[in-house]
């Protein structure tokens, strides 16, 4: 099986034959890189496809409403079934019980049921990705009368996603964090933030706990340096592991990424992260109307709702569009470098062969797609 | 058809056993109706305005849900250590005791789960965890095997007194061939439950205060310590409450139970500190938090060093004979060991996992009035569910309830 990742993997020495992994495995391999890509992927689509099959295996077939209701059935009697055995009491069935009539209602309710009740978004097919988005921009629009712009696009082919820091270029502006908030449509109220940028002194080296990861003075201050920490989309993701939903995964780009529709917000996954990584709506997200970014992908950056995990997805929605994260556009000094791994031509591959790289943690096994390094 | 009839009449007749009693009696079920209601309208302000107004947060994801559910798998576990020697090892002794604990593991059982609901983002989507209609992420993550081990346990602990209940109702001997196997299967299944809750937080990486092999054995030593002392505390309760006759002997022996259980308790615990506190690396940070605070913050100091002495000196008291063979003493200790169970299994397992963050970030925990309010809520159910299922059980094994076939 560790034949088939794409990139790191923990080195227990028991797999021998495999070349010990260097900061590149490519290169190393005679060029093998430019010659085999498309052989590599297919084998890593194998891979996908047979961890899915281990680990959810008929469920996959089976999933969801569609699924789990055989065709013959009705869906509208299916949703009352299911409306009336599971909904008594849990509060959501409110518009849907509303007395007014009006076709808007009517269709608010009916996108409300369809939407309760659809299955999870990694086990969906593509036409069924595009009806919940369908549906998703039409409630928007008839909640609030404005449009959005929602995609479903998939991870694309020999795309894996890695970032890497500059820890001596970064100076603390924290734009990244500003910039984050807004494209990400992060909840206003509780200034909830994916980056955490630590303040650390010289001389004393990587001391976290001593950091100051919350300041408010001008940067930057003298004598301190400066490291941002976020989701590090680990290629062996414990958070996604422990989930009881799979309401997150790790999609084929590398991308860990979350159904905010399907977590129960058990908030597991915030226990299994090491790195800090996600973040809980403790109650209502609130962002202003006119704050809110229109662009928006189902896995990234579209409206959350209360008790659900949410966290950095590497800006899905822009960076499958070719775009970069907008923490990386954002940064006045050039510290964030983002880029795909199976591009030897790409910087971040540049960087990973010629700086001194780490990571952080790298004793738990974790395998994160973010590293750190220096000038 | 037959006995559809049997079970109808015993809902029945037990209904009316359980709304009648005396003053006392009716006093006790106003009161936790009472407290039920409260902790029903916390919960419908938690429902509200979401989970923000519970003391948790990013830094500190769990509180006290998840700290009474953790102390509740144990205690619901406890049941089998009277199931063992009673069915399997013909010790008549403990007959009167097991109905009690078994019923006493329901209820834990049935708080359990409503933490779980309680500490949910999303109550209405749980659906989602429901295997077949759901997806339900099972071997890999560690809390759907925990809801199976629960949901199992319930069943069996469930069904096994029912059908003894039933038969006795009916005035026949419950067959042995019928019971026997599922107290066996009962007794593997108590320390399935329990192991696999200490895993759901063994499991994690990220956490090294749980990352520890010793988490599990020493939530069986602590569950084995905690369970019987609240099955005396009941016990001594039931005995001076009703009929229902309770040797000293069955008492003395489960008080036995508690005192090895705590015994390896303690020992446990000195090697936890001895590997925490002798050299000390990173990882010792939290046991540093939970036992001396960290840059001046200490919340827990207070429960933790409650918790401590009254662990050691129940412990040592019951260790003497002569102390724990004076019933009075015995109940004292049983109290006192049970308070520093909950505190230790509870509060000073779940909060310390997450001080420091994981960037040695320190943010501390306090759960706010809506959160206690649900607690004790879920604890007034739990009570108000075991006292019904108590009063049935003893009813009918009083001879009080019985099948009256109306032809005959
Ligand atoms: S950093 Fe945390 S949240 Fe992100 S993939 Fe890794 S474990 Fe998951
Ligand atoms: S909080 Fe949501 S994403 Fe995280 S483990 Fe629970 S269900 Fe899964």
């Amino acid at each position: 099986m560790s034949d088939n990742k794409k990139w790191f993997s923990l080195d227990l020495g028991l797999n021998n034959k495999k070349e010990s992994s260097g900061s590149c495995g490519c290169g190393k391999s005679e060029g093998s890189c430019n010659s085999s890509p498309k052989e590599e992927e297919l084998s890593a689509d194998e891979f996908y496809e047979a961890a899915i099959n281990a680990s959810i295996g008929e469920e996959r077939h089976r999933d969801g409403f569609e699924q789990v209701f055989d065709v013959k059935m009705d869906r509208r009697s299916a949703f009352k079934k299911l409306t009336a055995s599971l909904l008594i009491g849990a509060g959501a069935v409110t518009t849907s019980c509303s007395v007014t009539t009006g076709s808007d209602t009517k269709e608010k309710a009916q996108i409300g049921w369809e939407e309760q009740f659809k299955g999870n978004y990694k086990l969906m097919t593509d036409e069924e990705k595009q009806g919940t988005i369908n549906r998703l921009m039409r409630s928007y629009e008839l909640r609030t009368d404005k449009k959005i712009n929602m995609t479903a696009e998939n991870a694309a082919e020999d795309v894996l996603f890695g970032y890497a820091f500059n820890i001596s270029k970064c100076q603390g502006y924290m734009n990244c964090v500003s910039a984050c908030v807004e494209e990400n449509n992060q909840d206003r109220n509780s200034e909830m933030q994916y980056i955490r940028i630590h303040e650390m002194k010289d001389g004393e080296g990587f001391k976290f706990d001593k950091a100051d990861d919350n300041y408010y003075h001008e940067v930057p201050a003298e004598g301190h340096f400066y490291m941002g920490t976020q989701c590090f989309h680990c290629d062996n993701p414990p958070c996604v592991e422990v989930c009881p939903v799979q309401a997150t995964w790790k999609e084929e780009d590398g991308l860990v990424v979350i159904d905010y529709d399907w977590c129960v917000g058990c908030r597991y996954c915030m226990a299994a992260c090491p790195y800090d990584g996600r973040r809980f709506n403790w109650s209502k997200p609130e962002v202003p109307e006119n704050e809110v970014n229109k662009n928006q992908h189902y896995l990234g950056n579209r409206m959350r709702k209360k008790g659900v995990m949410e966290k950095c997805t590497f800006c899905v929605q822009r960076t499958r569009k070719g775009k970069n994260p907008a923490c990386v556009e954002a940064c006045p000094t050039g510290a964030r470098i983002f880029g795909n791994l199976l591009d030897p031509n790409s910087t971040i591959r540049w960087v990973l062969e010629n700086k001194k790289v780490f990571r952080l943690k790298e004793d738990l096994g974790t395998e994160p797609k973010f590293w750190y390094f220096m000038d | 058809m037959g006995a559809f009839k049997v079970f109808r009449s015993l809902v029945v007749d037990s209904l009316d056993t359980i709304t009648k009693g005396s003053k006392k009696y009716h006093l006790w079920m106003g009161f936790l109706i009472l407290v039920m209601l409260i902790g029903m309208y916390c919960y419908s302000i938690q429902l509200e305005e979401g989970l923000s107004a519970t003391g948790m947060s990013d830094r500190v994801s769990w509180g006290l849900y998840i700290s009474n559910f953790t102390f509740l798998v144990g205690v619901a576990a406890a049941a089998v250590m009277l199931v063992m020697p009673t069915y399997v090892l013909k010790d008549i002794d403990f007959k009167q005791a097991v109905l009690i604990g078994e019923g006493l593991a329901v209820a834990a059982l049935i708080m359990c789960l409503a933490f779980v609901v309680a500490d949910m983002g999303g109550p209405s989507v749980l659906w989602h965890m429901i295997p077949g209609i759901g997806v339900f992420n099972f071997p890999n993550s560690m809390l759907t095997w925990d809801v199976i081990v629960l949901n199992g346990y319930l069943f069996i602990n469930i069904s096994i007194p029912f059908y003894i209940l039933f038969k006795h109702y009916q005035n026949k001997e419950a067959k042995k061939s019928v019971y026997v196997p599922g107290a066996i299967i009962s007794v593997f299944w108590a320390v399935g439950i329990h192991l696999v809750t200490a895993f759901l937080y063994q499991g994690l990486q990220a956490r090294p205060f749980w990352n520890n092999a010793l988490l599990g054995p020493r939530f069986l030593a602590s569950a084995f310590a905690a369970g019987p002392a609240l099955i005396i505390l009941v016990l001594a309760v039931i005995r001076s409450f009703t009929a229902f006759k309770i040797e000293d002997k069955t008492i003395k022996k489960i008080a036995m139970i508690v005192t090895v259980a705590a015994q390896i308790n303690l020992i446990m615990l000195v090697s936890e500190l001895f590997k925490e506190f002798y050299a000390p690396t990173h990882h010792s940070e939290s046991a540093y938090y939970l036992f001396f605070g960290l840059h001046g913050k200490n919340a827990l100091l207070p429960w933790i060093w409650t918790a401590i002495p009254l662990n050691v000196l129940a412990t040592v008291i019951l260790t003497f004979n002569k102390f724990r063979n004076n019933l009075k003493v015995l109940y004292f200790c049983c109290f006192m060991l049970f308070v520093a169970i909950w505190i230790e299994k509870g509060f000073g397992l779940i909060v310390p996992g997450f001080i420091p963050g994981p960037y040695g970030k320190i943010v501390e925990y306090l759960p706010t009035g809506v959160e206690i309010g649900v607690t004790i809520g879920i604890w007034a159910m739990g009570a108000f569910i075991f006292t019904i299922l108590a009063k049935t059980a003893i009813g009918i094994e009083l001879g009080e309830l019985r099948y009256k076939d109306k032809k005959a």
